[in-house]
């Protein structure tokens, strides 16, 4: 993508200007040493720990499979057992 | 990159929970200010900064050590700022600046708070991408490349955004009679 350089004379760059100054005017900037009130660290541990364990996808593609496969072929079942 | 720095990176790719903590308590901040530019709420952000730090933690392995932490967890910070916008549906209120001056210093103080306070209204209106954009180039004053990696975008797009946006923002104060 060619970069974006809008075609604008002198009239419509100074309006442009105008507005972005009174945009700056109108909506406070943030300042550049705005600083966190609190330490995060805690509770974020403690969203961390209050994520659940995920079981990944083929773990349950694997499990239906098998359950699958017991249910069709129920002679496997000790087999399946004897090598578990 | 300092050697330190690498094996930092390196632990925590792996999964280590100090190298984790290290490189949050050296990032926070800058992303903490990153998220409070885009939503400009101060308990927002914190709850958001958090929300990214869990989301970097999860991601872990899939952290790509070429390509830097920092302009990783701030597109991962873009992305959750965004999320949180579109959630609330909030149009962030903007709080006037009481003292900054218009372009026309002989302007009745009282017409120039009214003119910020519409323009402040005027501007939460505009489409979350416009005015997110916009916000980050013009109002804060960040470097085009910088908010092009973070939203994903090229420069020429931030670019294109903020023109779209001021055009926007230029036509709705038109209409309630305010000429910029």
């Amino acid at each position: 993508m060619t970069d974006f350089k809008p075609d604008l004379n002198s009239g419509a760059q100074s309006e442009l200007d105008r507005l972005k100054a009174l945009l700056k005017a109108a909506v406070p900037p943030i300042p550049q040493d705005a600083e966190l009130s609190r330490d995060l660290w805690p509770g974020l541990l403690r969203r961390i720990d209050r994520e659940p364990a995920r079981v990944p996808w083929f773990d349950w593609a694997l499990g239906a499979l098998l359950i699958a496969l017991a249910a069709a072929f129920p002679t496997v079942i000790p087999v399946f057992l004897y090598y578990l | 990159m300092p050697e330190s720095s690498k094996h930092v990176l390196n632990r925590f790719r792996q999964g280590d929970v100090d190298a984790f903590e290290e490189l949050f308590r050296s990032h926070q901040d800058g992303v903490y200010r990153w998220i409070l530019r885009i939503v400009r709420d101060t308990g927002a952000a914190e709850d958001i900064t958090v929300e990214t730090f869990f989301k970097i933690y999860r991601a872990h392995a899939r952290f790509d050590s070429e390509r830097g932490f920092e302009p990783w967890a701030r597109r991962i910070a873009t992305h959750a700022a965004l999320d949180w916008i579109r959630a609330h549906k909030l149009e962030c209120e903007f709080t006037p600046a009481l003292e900054a001056t218009l372009s026309s210093p002989s302007c009745d103080p009282a017409v120039q708070a009214e003119i910020r306070l519409k323009t402040a209204e005027a501007f939460t209106r505009l489409p979350v991408k416009l005015r997110v954009a916009t916000m980050l180039a013009v109002v804060d004053e960040q470097p085009h490349k910088l908010i092009a990696e973070s939203l994903g975008i090229t420069v020429g797009a931030v670019k294109l955004r903020v023109f779209r946006a001021l055009r926007l923002l230029r036509k709705d104060l038109e209409r309630q009679g305010i000429r910029p």
